[in-house]
């Protein structure tokens, strides 16, 4: 269940945050292409959610998981609780966190357990049209302007320690950031000795709670009503 | 260029009042009246005449801000939407409307403005969008009641507009109601569940509304007496019906709407009349609609603000696509 929640807090929190964008994007083509990304985050959670639900056994269904759990309860990586500085710090964390999501969906989709297996095959899909979205404008920002340049590599820099929490194919995640990275003319940033972590634990930055709040504040001030 | 300026100064005016033509007299051509007269569709080639492509650019035009300003007091509740489903539901709602601004501005732009002309009218203030969305959304049972009642008059004034002389329009509107009358399905169906909720959730729709009933009814316009240029846009087949007979089928479309929810309608003198085969109502403060129009209501300057902002904070982000797309 762990892992399972891990995947869905993860789809769940970004897709609080990419949804935040919608309306305050640079043009409508991106409010629709964030909504989109996000629209397909929050369906991998839902669905990740309640098979969480299920494997606990405990009768909590998608909603008892995502509003009422507190900050350490959530599984997520720090990576996606983090706000966004600006749009390069938007499509930095999308590079960063879709590379990882297809990677996982992808081993996922062939894995033994045939219902997360059927989530991921689905979310695999998403993830690299994600990842495509991601690459594209990263090229863009790390190849436009000086001003575009200087946001591109601040975002890289100041997002690049949250990466070393995601363990699984570190490998073949750095293939794929390098050459995104590469393809905008922008550098690898060295890995800092003693990296944040806690997230998959339950040890978050106060990002987390923040984001929570808002997001549980209604749901919670009428317990028990449908909605 | 010298030719975009007058275009643009034509164009400049208020929402309510712009599914209207502001100027009249124009001598217009032989094949334009032929078609008009057979009541068939003019196409971006077809020659027309200026009044007739200024008032359906500021038309369009305005309709487009109106969509994607509208995407702000129900895009504040995405975040605490208190379910993942109704979170779902009203993140691809708000989308849909950027979608929306998107198809109008493409039919604006066949009419010979662009996009960014557009939108510098809309963030100069120099164009408007619709007044009901300067009105604040304060609990989640706004977005039941907006679905409703302000995506139900959309429909109500739009519907018509899916049968207007000029192609583009008449086709963007074909694919834009259908997807307002989905919008209208699911606010329903939301306010529905609140209204038959807890007692406080009951609260809640009933409170709703209470405060968008009248602006919902302004959405109409000024009175058929006050509004002045609609003759000539009801020749050119672009306004169909009157500001006054749209608002009479909206009123008794949503009578047996609100008694299905259990919800009642804030007009005490709202009834029957077997005489006139419609409902009596009370109409709205077109005074507030006016005051509200020229900027006076409760959230321009904050709907104002936040487009501002969004398009400032982007702007080296189009430099950047554009420099990127020089290389
Ligand atoms: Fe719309
Ligand atoms: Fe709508």
């Amino acid at each position: 269940m762990t892992d399972v929640l891990a995947l869905a807090d993860d789809a769940l929190v970004a897709a609080q945050r990419l949804a935040w964008w919608c309306s305050r994007a640079h043009d409508l083509e991106e409010d629709i292409a964030l909504a989109n990304i996000a629209l397909d985050q929050l369906g991998a959670a839902r669905l990740l959610l309640t098979y969480a639900g299920e494997l606990e056994g405990a009768g909590r269904d998608e909603d008892a998981l995502a509003y009422l759990r507190g900050p350490d309860e959530f599984r997520n990586c720090l990576l996606v609780e983090l706000p966004d500085e600006d749009f390069a710090w938007a499509i930095t964390r999308l590079l960063f966190l879709s590379a990882h999501q297809w990677l996982r969906y992808g081993e996922l989709a062939a894995g033994p357990d045939p219902r997360l297996a059927e989530i991921a095959a689905r979310a695999v899909k998403e993830s690299a049209y994600h990842l495509d979205h991601a690459r594209l404008w990263t090229k863009r920002l790390g190849d436009g302007t000086p001003e575009s340049r200087r946001r591109m590599t601040a975002a890289v820099a100041g997002l690049w320690p949250f990466t070393l929490e995601l363990v699984e194919n570190r490998a073949a995640w750095l293939e794929i950031v390098d050459g995104a990275l590469a393809d905008a003319t922008l550098e690898r940033p060295a890995d800092p000795a003693d990296p944040p972590t806690g997230g998959r634990a339950g040890r978050h930055t106060p990002h987390l709670a923040a984001l929570l709040e808002e997001m549980q504040s209604l749901h919670r001030a009428h317990p028990g009503v449908t909605w | 260029m010298a030719q975009k300026e007058p275009l643009l100064h034509l164009i400049a005016g208020s929402a309510e009042c712009c599914n209207t033509f502001g100027v009249t007299g124009i001598t217009a051509t032989r094949s334009f009246d032929a078609l008009i007269a057979a009541d068939q569709r003019i196409e971006p080639r077809d020659e027309m005449p200026d009044a007739y492509r200024a008032g359906l650019v500021r038309q369009i035009a305005q309709h487009a801000h109106s969509e994607i300003i509208g995407m702000q007091p129900e895009g504040a509740w995405i975040s605490r939407a208190p379910s993942l489903r109704r979170k779902a539901i009203l993140l691809a709602k708000v989308q849909d409307e950027a979608g929306h601004g998107l198809y109008l501005y493409a039919a604006a732009e066949t009419l010979g403005v662009s996009r960014d002309e557009l939108e510098g009218l809309l963030l100069t203030g120099r164009q408007k969008y619709s007044s009901i969305f300067n009105y604040p959304t304060l609990t989640w049972a706004d977005i039941g009641v907006i679905g409703w009642l302000v995506d139900g008059a959309a429909i109500v004034n739009q519907v018509p507009l899916c049968r207007c002389s000029y192609g583009p329009y008449a086709r963007a509107m074909i694919r834009i109601c259908k997807e307002e009358s989905f919008h209208q399905r699911q606010g329903y169906e939301l306010l529905h569940t609140l209204a038959h909720g807890s007692p406080a959730q009951r609260e809640m729709a009933q409170d709703a509304v209470d405060r968008w009933w009248y602006p919902s009814l302004a959405m109409f316009g000024p009175p058929d007496g006050e509004s002045t240029h609609s003759a000539q846009s009801m020749k050119w087949g672009v306004k169909r019906f009157s500001n006054d007979e749209l608002r009479q089928r909206f009123v008794d479309m949503c009578v047996p709407q609100a008694e299905v929810l259990g919800l009642t309608l804030p007009d005490p003198d709202l009834r029957w009349s077997e005489e006139r085969g419609h409902h009596d109502f009370t109409p709205p403060d077109f005074d507030e609609l006016m005051r509200v129009v020229k900027g006076d209501g409760p959230c321009n300057a904050q709907r104002m603000a936040h487009r501002r902002a969004a398009h400032d904070n982007g702007s080296w982000v189009r430099e950047a696509a554009a420099a990127h797309a020089a290389k």
